[in-house]
């Protein structure tokens, strides 16, 4: 029985490896991801390592998942599908040339490795093994200084996505700004009308002085425009 | 299931991450085929865990999970870092450090 629920989850972790490398779509890769995820918790479930399934689920398919298909959703990425994946013939080949070495070399260490204990079940278990007792008593006790450096690693890179992902310097040139194609009507305002702008960066700074012969025809004539249009 | 065959499917769970960091152009699916390699790393470890009968394969394969999750966030928010200034995403166009 165990065999057959082995086959089956490693099965649907592999495919859903291969979805992740193959899909075009960041999205559809994302899903895929999950797919394996999952696969691959339950294969944890069959080395009797219950914590790590659970936290395998909640940690990574749940939260780090979701913050990949906000980013993909803000992002998109699905603009140019067809050059996602062309990274040109010669290059996949490559690729898949060196992956394969990986696996060869990978597979000669298994092979070739003499701890004969890897062609068994495994030793004996203890009845605690894998639960959450277990896990908590050794990372309190034998392994405190992992546990405290991973928490240090944790608050580092918090920081560190702040730090990268925030706005410096307030909002970009043209972030801010809602442009036609937003839905809302760009009316140009002739200069020092007092805008927003002006009182920020100083009269003249951003804008031009004023012409009087100019001022007030030239600029209002687009959204006279628009007005004639509407009616 | 002797713990051989979670050995060599955490194997091939590597080489298929690796192909696609080395295949894929776009910053996002990059990330994604590091967390597989990390993940084919986790089930090896808990693989050998299984085998000593010990705990300490597990606490390796959570402080995998720990590095993973920073990753993931440093890694995103250098994406939408490039994504606010308007650089394309795609590895190949993004040569230069320079801002």
């Amino acid at each position: 029985m165990t065999f057959l629920f082995f086959f089956i989850f490693a099965g649907f972790a592999l495919a859903g490896a291969v979805g992740v490398v193959v899909l075009r779509n960041p999205f559809y890769c994302v899903l895929s991801l999950i797919m394996h995820l999952f696969a691959l918790a339950l294969l944890f479930l069959l080395l009797e390592a219950q914590f790590v399934a659970v936290a395998q689920i909640v940690v990574y398919a749940g939260a780090v998942m979701v913050l990949y298909v906000f980013v993909v959703a803000y992002v998109g990425g699905g603009d140019k599908p067809d050059q996602l994946w062309s990274a040109g013939p010669r290059q996949k080949a490559v690729a898949i040339g060196f992956a394969a070495l990986i696996f060869v070399e990978l597979a000669i260490a298994l092979l070739g490795t003499a701890l004969s204990a890897l062609g068994t079940e495994g030793a004996k278990l203890s009845a605690t093994y894998g639960t959450p007792a277990e896990i908590g008593q050794l990372l309190l006790t034998d392994y405190l200084l992992a546990f405290e450096l991973a928490s240090m690693l944790l608050l580092v890179a918090a920081i560190g996505a702040v730090a990268l992902a925030g706005r410096r310097g307030g909002i970009a040139e043209d972030e801010g700004n809602l442009s036609p194609r937003h839905g809302v009507v760009h009316t140009p305002s002739p200069a020092a009308t007092g805008s927003m702008a002006e009182g920020v960066s100083g009269y003249g700074v951003t804008t031009p002085l004023p012409d009087p012969q100019f001022e007030g025809r030239e600029l209002q004539q687009p959204a006279r425009a628009a007005a004639e249009d509407d009616r | 299931m002797t713990v051989n065959w979670y050995l060599i499917v955490s194997a091939m769970i590597f080489t298929i991450g690796a192909a696609g960091v080395m295949i894929r152009r776009n910053p996002l699916v990059i990330l994604l085929c590091l967390e597989l390699m990390l993940n084919a790393g986790n089930l090896a470890l808990i693989g050998f865990s299984r085998m000593w009968g010990t705990g300490a394969g597990e606490i390796f394969a959570i402080v995998v999970m720990v590095i993973a999750a920073c990753e993931v966030a440093i890694g995103l928010g250098i994406i939408v870092a490039l994504y606010r200034r308007r650089l394309p995403v795609d590895v190949d166009e993004l040569r230069e450090l320079h801002g």
